[in-house]
Order: structure tokens, then sequence, then C-alpha cells
């Protein structure tokens, strides 16, 4: 049960807004509920909404409205590569489509592992480092800059070998 | 410095103000800091002055909004509503807007003065908690600017009763999801509140009606980070750097087709020319500049003619060039770059971004990037570039937020003064049919 597994970091965010706002630490809990498998089971979803007093239709919307959050089973990492305008002036689109090249998918599409999505995203506030692109898992997110095909075709191998010592330990999927 | 006066001097000449990180490289380690005169201020402020005393010496430095609106930062402190209590301090660091990386480098290099600023706010408020709102992409920053946050309880300089007063402050750290829209400062407040992050009617304004329904000053990462220095070395002082009605520095983040792209802390009224040929090293390649767009992808596009680069960056002369300063985020896009190309690029994104609130702006851009979808395909007609134009006006002014407007800037101002672009492009399409 999540509300019982994580009952001490739960009163911490809590406590980081008035009592009777309870409702704002919504987007602090849904992130600690996907921590371990990278999407919110509708049972978390359930036990949040009971946290804060509200419907876990609400929790559901706030999952739905924002892109970070997820609903289903996916990949184990997300690598997301920012192809807007000042990025795209550098050669971003170029990079995504010849890091699918290396790894022999298409763009949205995981490695046959189930461990690595890549994805266009929107800007991700690192223009002058283009190409760039961010790594999503539950426990975070990361940013690797100035990057070549060959420099993030390795760390999604590297990637790849930690999902699978992760599915070996029995988290993620 | 200066040497007569001992204070630091425009950053261009000497030291940074802002990106101070980069002169001192340890000045996120609190002892270092410190050092430097750090907290002085807060100090100061809290031990020896009233609230208003310093929202005025904020209202006279002529401080403005450096998130793009370049509203007056003391004005705002001044509306805040005191028959209404408690007050709240929300800092944006939702930094969202393609073209804008500044703030992430602030708050990454020069955490202590940033928080700082957030502190003084505060106080001037008499707020006893804020929030600093980063983006969700911003995961590890968060976790930084939580471990600068726990050493400045640690140190006395956050927490119960202040520097021996009964005054008390909180500073907590909220992260967003991925959704552009939260910078904006109504759906900011509804995002921290749990709720979509979606803009409120206005008025009210969060002076008055902010975070959840109290009075609420939202102010940028980058406004807030002068405010130390303001503090410590006076109005006066801030008053003679930049120019006479944009007052202070500004961090201009450089990118697209440049040599040498990034962020650059210069006085308010420098030129395009001086940013984007002198400190960012001219154009990529042996291309020449086309556009420029100086507030990230909400920009109008500004014909890089002579007299265009050598307009004055600030927030009176950059509208002389049909375009707004904004957050200062200049894309540089040279003569290879197809203007219709560009559009579909911002409408991508506006598409992706808008909320979905108003329906101009939802249906708007949808089709908006459907038909800069068709021109750049080459398969559109001159009528859809009419079609394309009439849409972008139907969205202007009709939406609750600036979103829907910004999506239009490209957009309308691409049609007007790159025509050939569009002729081109339909052209083909002729040929192709």
């Amino acid at each position: 049960m999540f509300a019982e597994k994580y009952s001490d970091e739960i009163q911490a965010i809590l406590s980081k807004y008035p009592p009777e706002q309870r409702r704002a630490a919504v987007m602090p809990l849904i992130y600690l509920a996907q921590r371990e498998q990278m999407y919110v089971t509708k049972q978390a979803m359930v036990e949040i909404a009971e946290i804060l007093g509200i419907s876990s239709t609400d929790v559901a919307s706030i999952v739905g409205f924002y892109t970070l959050y997820y609903d289903k089973v996916g990949s184990t990492y997300r690598v997301q590569v920012c192809t807007d305008l000042p990025c795209a002036l550098r050669g971003a689109e170029q990079f995504l489509e010849g890091l699918c090249n290396n790894l022999g998918i298409r763009v949205g599409e995981t490695t046959p592992d189930g461990a690595v999505m890549v994805e266009a995203v929107m800007c991700l506030a690192a223009c002058d480092k283009a190409p760039m692109f961010q790594v999503q898992s539950g426990d975070g997110l990361s940013y690797h800059e100035n990057q070549t095909v060959e420099s993030a075709a390795s760390l999604v191998a590297e990637l790849r070998r930690k999902a699978q010592s992760k599915r070996r330990d029995g988290h993620g999927r | 410095m200066d040497a007569d006066t001992g204070l630091p001097s425009q950053s261009q000449n000497g030291q940074y103000l802002l990106l101070r990180h980069r002169d001192t490289p340890s000045i996120g380690e609190l002892e270092v800091y410190r050092r430097l005169g750090g907290f002085e201020a807060w100090q100061k402020v809290i031990t020896s002055m009233q609230p208003g005393q310093v929202t005025d010496v904020v209202k006279t430095s002529g401080l403005r909004g450096r998130g793009g609106a370049g509203f007056p930062t003391g004005m705002k402190w001044a509306f805040i509503d005191n028959k209404n209590w408690p007050h709240y301090v929300v800092a944006n660091a939702d930094e969202s807007e393609p073209g804008t990386f500044k703030d992430r480098e602030i708050m990454e290099g020069n955490p202590f003065q940033f928080l700082e600023g957030v502190a003084i706010c505060a106080y001037a408020i008499q707020a006893n908690a804020a929030y600093v709102y980063l983006r969700g992409e911003f995961w590890q920053l968060a976790a930084w600017l939580d471990r600068k946050i726990a050493e400045m309880e640690a140190a006395g300089l956050l927490g119960e009763k202040l520097f021996g007063t009964d005054y008390s402050l909180h500073i907590y750290t909220h992260l967003g999801a991925g959704a552009y829209i939260c910078g904006e400062e109504t759906a900011m407040l509804e995002s921290i509140e749990g709720k979509l992050g979606q803009p409120r009617l206005r008025p009210p304004f969060p002076p008055s009606y902010g975070l959840f329904g109290k009075p609420t000053v939202v102010n940028n990462v980058e406004t807030l980070t002068n405010v130390p220095l303001i503090i410590e070395h006076g109005a006066e002082w801030y008053r003679s750097l930049g120019t006479e009605k944009s007052a202070g520095v500004k961090i201009f983040s450089l990118s697209g087709c440049v040599e040498r792209p990034g962020n650059y802390e210069l006085p308010l009224g420098t030129t395009f020319r001086e940013l984007i040929f002198t400190h960012g090293g001219g154009i990529t390649g042996d291309r020449q500049v086309k556009a420029i767009m100086a507030a990230g992808a909400s920009s109008a596009l500004i014909v890089a003619n002579e007299e265009a680069l050598d307009t004055p960056m600030d927030y009176e002369s950059v509208p002389r060039v049909g375009a707004q300063l904004g957050s200062a985020s200049v894309i540089v896009i040279d003569d290879s770059v197809s203007i219709p190309w560009l559009i579909n690029k911002t409408m991508h994104f506006f598409k992706h971004e808008s909320c979905g609130k108003c329906t101009p702006c939802r249906e708007g851009t949808f089709w908006m990037m459907h038909l800069t979808e068709r021109i750049v395909e080459g398969s559109a007609t001159l009528e859809d570039v009419e079609l394309l134009q009439d849409v972008a006006n139907q969205v202007k002014g009709k939406c609750l937020c600036a979103l829907g407007d910004f999506s239009t800037e490209a957009v309308l101002t691409g049609i007007e003064r790159f025509r050939p672009d569009f002729e081109l492009a339909v052209a083909g399409s002729a040929v192709a049919n």
C-alpha cells in the first residue's frame, strides 16, 4: 500500500502546505507514487485522493493534464529529446533521427527489451547546449547536453543494462 | 569594481551582478556567499527597515519584471492587499519559453542571491511562506535548492524569529510536471493549489487574490535575484545601470544560428548587433542573419536589417522594430531558414502547450499547426496562407491569458514581413500539383 509504505515521506510533503490546503500536495504525491514503476496505479490514485480528501477523478485529471505523469506501464527510462525551434536550429531533429536509426526504432518507440523509449519533447531550457535530452525515470530526471549520436547511444546502452538489473531486483518493469 | 565608489560596475566592464558564479565559482557555498557580503541585505531589511521602506527602494530602483511582461516590481509589491492575510510569495522558476535558459543558470550557480531576493520580497509584503515553483524538468535543481534552503535554516537565516525579531519565514520548492502554461502566474497558482494548471480570469490580480485566495506576489527568478543588490547598493546605483526607462542589467539568452550561444548579462539598452556579433561571435558558417526573435517562440519576427541590429534591447526600443523584449530570449535565424518551417515549429509548441481552457486558443493553435504543416509540405495555396492569417486574427485578443496571443505573433509578422517565403512555399506546391 502506497500510503503505508511512504508514510514518512507523505507527512513531510504535507507539511509544506497549510493544513487546510492539503490538496496542494497532490503533485508531489503523484511523483512519489510513480517512483518505482514510472506510472501511477489506480490504487495509488485512490489512496492519494483519500489522503487529500478529494476524489480519485480529481487525481486522475491531474495525472492526465501534466506530461511528466503516466497512468500506464511504459518503458523503464524515457529519453526525451528537445526538438523545439532553438534546438532544431542546432541540428536536434537530425540528432533524434540519427539516434533512433542507431537503436533501430522510430521516434516514440521503445527498445525491444522495454528499457528505453525515445521521444521528442518541448523546450527543456537548455537551448544553448543542443542537441540535448533529458532522461526520465521513476526516481528523477537528468539532463544530458551537447550530445552526439554516439554519446547518446552509449548512454542508452548503459540505461538498458541498468533496466535489466532493476528488473532482476524486482523493481521497474 | 568602480574605483571611485567601490560599487560593482556594469557587468560588461567588470563584475557580474547576477551571474556572479562566473567570477566566483564557489558562490553557491554559504560561507563563500556570506564572505562576499551575502545576506547582509537580508539582515538589514529585517533589523532596520520597515516593510514599506523596502518596497519603496525597489520602486525607486526602476526594477521591472524580468519574466517577460516588464511590470514595475516595486509597484506590484505595493499592490498587496493589507486587509487580507496571510500573504504569500511565489517565485516563478517555470522557465519554459523556447529560447529561455537564464533562470536555471542563476539557480544552479548563484542560488543564495536568488533565495535572498525571495526572502527580502517576503519581508516587504510580510509573508511568512514563499514557494519556488520550478518546472518538473528542474528535478535536480529543486533538490539542490532544497539543500540550500536547509543550509539557510541551519544558519538561522530562515525559520522562526529571525535575527531576534518576531518575523518568521519558510521557503519551499514545488515541482511542476511539464506544462508551459504554468509559467503564467495565475495558472501557476492553480497548479500549486493542486488543480489543473489553467489561467484564472483577471482581475482580481494575485496581489489581491493569489495563492489559496490570499494576497500574493509572483516574481520571476531573475527579478528577485536583483533585489539584494538594490538593497545593498541603493536604488540610485541601480538606476545608473541600463537606460533611463529600463534600469539595470538583464540576462540575454542567446540561441539559434550563432557561434557562441549562451547567457549574456549586459545592461539593458545593449544593441542586438553587440549581443549577436560582439558577444555571440556572429552567425554560424557563411550565413547572413535573416530574422530575430527577441522574446523566444512568443516573439514577433524582426526583420534583421541594419536598423534592427542597431536597436537597443530595452523595453521601449524593441517595440519600434515591431516586437517586444519579453524575457530577452534572443533566437537568431539565418538566411537558410524558411519562415513557414519556423512558424510550423512554433505552432507545434503552442498547440501542445495550449491548456484547452479558451476555445480560440485550443482550436486556433490546432488549425494553425495544420495549416502551417500543409504550407511546409508543399500542398497549400495562397488561400491557405490567408486562412492562416484569418485564424490567427480570430485567436488574438480573445483568450484569458497571453498564450493565445503569443501563438499568433510569429504567424502574423511572418506572413507580413516575410511574404516571399510563403509565396515560394506555395509556388512549390503549384509545381508539385
